[in-house]
């Protein structure tokens, strides 16, 4: 590893570093030690705590709840796309009036946060829990994906748009055949990573009291039969929540690995996918 | 129209709460941030290894588990604070992540060459990173940072569901009174405006002041 920072160590540098990473990982060691010991010493690991789990009727709870962040997560997913495909499309119009309104919708959603918008629909318009949820995830991450669209459109070369209009063909058949393939495909990186701002962002059902995953952890937590177990169900849940957000990560990475190397893409700048996944809320492109 | 008039005091308040937190919870982002990207770039394996499990375990984690686990959990250690505390707590270290990676790129930015040139003069380290690395990684991390600090503040709304004044909270008062829902809600939506207008205000300025003319 190179950096501006330090050059290749030497070998009195090396023993010092050696020291410094002996110290280091003795105080990290501690820290952990210290952690585990609080959780020890608070009862945390009694199976008093942990015999909820054994239960099968907590397991399907626990698996519904997942099922149903599941399905707010491909429900908020495609309708984004989709929102974000028809945004993109009317910033890239011809139709100045069609074009300053998408502009508009875009970027009030995306100054919005979120969960404004979640429980605006739920409180104010008397909606469902979980179409509430999926219509604020859909309203923001569409909007972010349609700038998104709209830049891998752009960054396409101009000479392959000259070359479709000069062989004939239509703006839409220009649009369809020859800007939007290569657009999404260098594009995909930053697609995928908005999409898992979005199943992060699933968890905001919670405080809308949508039956997701959080929302079972919160019910076995709050149950005094088994002594309030909510370190348990934190260390059962989190664990998965960050297991599944990691897994639409690393498949952000391989896309863009992938994507580097084809043919397809060499004239292209593919979107980088590190930082692997934006913070929920940055409206960055 | 006159939701807002009538009850200027609780937004206020409301108002006040948010940027409260924000103000925090940017402070705490920014140092425990800027300590897990020294960490990142240490020749120290060890510290290596945690700034990197910290940012991945943060990064992936959905920020109302943090408030859940923060919340509800740490209560259980024993540890009993104000409310405002924890969220800040939470919102400042999940923060702390994305900023984190953003400063850990800025100096990445920096040319190996800027580097081997300041120590070939004969820098010492603090020299090297003091006078060279860090000024420049400075100016291409402005931009990056200011949209973290407008996503956190835009995130702070969380904290209102669990129990800490801030603006999304004032809805719920409002509502029972009986005041009209929608503009109960523009109202929220400008505040969350102004907040989030300021922050990017205040980042036009520095990035105008010191960033990489582009």
């Amino acid at each position: 590893m190179t950096t501006a920072l330090y050059d290749v160590a030497g070998p009195r540098t090396r023993r010092r570093h050696r020291i410094y990473g002996v110290a280091a990982t003795a105080v990290l060691l501690a820290l952990i030690a210290w952690v585990v010991y609080l959780l020890v010493d608070t009862g945390q690991f009694a199976a008093e705590k942990w015999a909820p789990f054994t239960y099968k009727g907590i397991q399907e709870l626990l698996l519904r709840g997942l099922a149903n962040t599941l399905k707010a997560f491909a429900l908020a997913a495609v309708f984004s796309l989709v929102l974000g495909a028809v945004l993109a499309a009317g910033r890239l119009s011809e139709h100045r009036p069609v074009r300053w309104l998408s502009t508009l919708v875009v970027e009030f959603f995306r100054a919005m946060p979120v969960l404004v918008m979640i429980f605006f629909v739920f409180v104010a318009l008397k909606v469902q829990p979980l179409p509430a949820l999926v219509t604020g995830l859909t309203l923001y991450n569409g909007s972010v994906l349609a700038e998104v669209f709209r830049a891998g459109v752009n960054a396409v070369d101009r000479g392959q748009r000259e070359a479709a209009y000069s062989l004939g063909m239509r703006k839409t058949a220009v649009m369809t055949y020859v800007l939007v393939p290569q657009g999404v495909r260098a594009m995909l990186p930053a697609i995928i990573s908005q999409l898992v701002v979005a199943l992060k962002d699933t968890s905001l059902g919670f405080l809308i009291t949508y039956e997701e995953f959080l929302h079972a952890g919160k019910l076995i937590a709050s149950n005094l039969d088994y002594d309030l177990p909510f370190i348990p169900v934190v260390m059962v849940i989190s664990p998965i929540y960050i297991g599944m957000c990691m897994l639409l990560s690393w498949f952000a990475n391989w896309v863009a690995k992938r994507e580097r190397r084809s043919v397809k893409t060499g004239q292209m700048t593919v979107a980088a996918a590190e930082p692997a996944a934006p913070m929920p809320g940055d409206t960055r492109t | 129209m006159d939701v807002l008039t009538d009850n200027f005091s609780l937004y206020g308040k409301g108002f006040l709460g948010t940027v409260e937190l924000t103000v925090y919870a940017s402070l705490l982002a920014l140092a425990v941030g800027i300590l897990m990207a020294a960490f990142r770039v240490a020749p120290v394996a060890s510290l290596r290894a945690f700034g990197t499990a910290w940012v991945t375990v943060l990064r992936n984690t959905p920020l109302t588990l943090l408030f859940f686990a923060v919340m509800l959990g740490l209560p259980r250690f024993g540890l009993v604070l104000p409310f405002t505390t924890f969220a800040v707590l939470a919102l400042g270290c999940y923060t702390s992540a994305f900023i984190c990676e953003a400063v850990r790129s800025g100096i990445n930015t920096v040319p190996v060459g800027q580097g081997e040139a300041a120590r070939s003069l004969g820098m010492t380290f603090e020299q090297t990173l003091g006078a060279v690395v860090l000024p420049q990684a400075f100016r291409s991390v402005i931009p990056p940072i200011g949209s973290t600090l407008i996503a956190l503040a835009k995130n702070s709304a969380i904290a209102g569901s669990f129990s800490v004044t801030e603006l999304l909270g004032t809805y719920k008062p409002l509502n029972e009174m009986g005041y009209s829902i929608i503009w109960t809600f523009i109202w929220i939506a400008v505040g969350y405006l102004i907040v989030t207008l300021a922050i990017s205000a205040i980042f036009a300025v520095l990035e105008k002041r010191w960033g990489v003319p582009r």
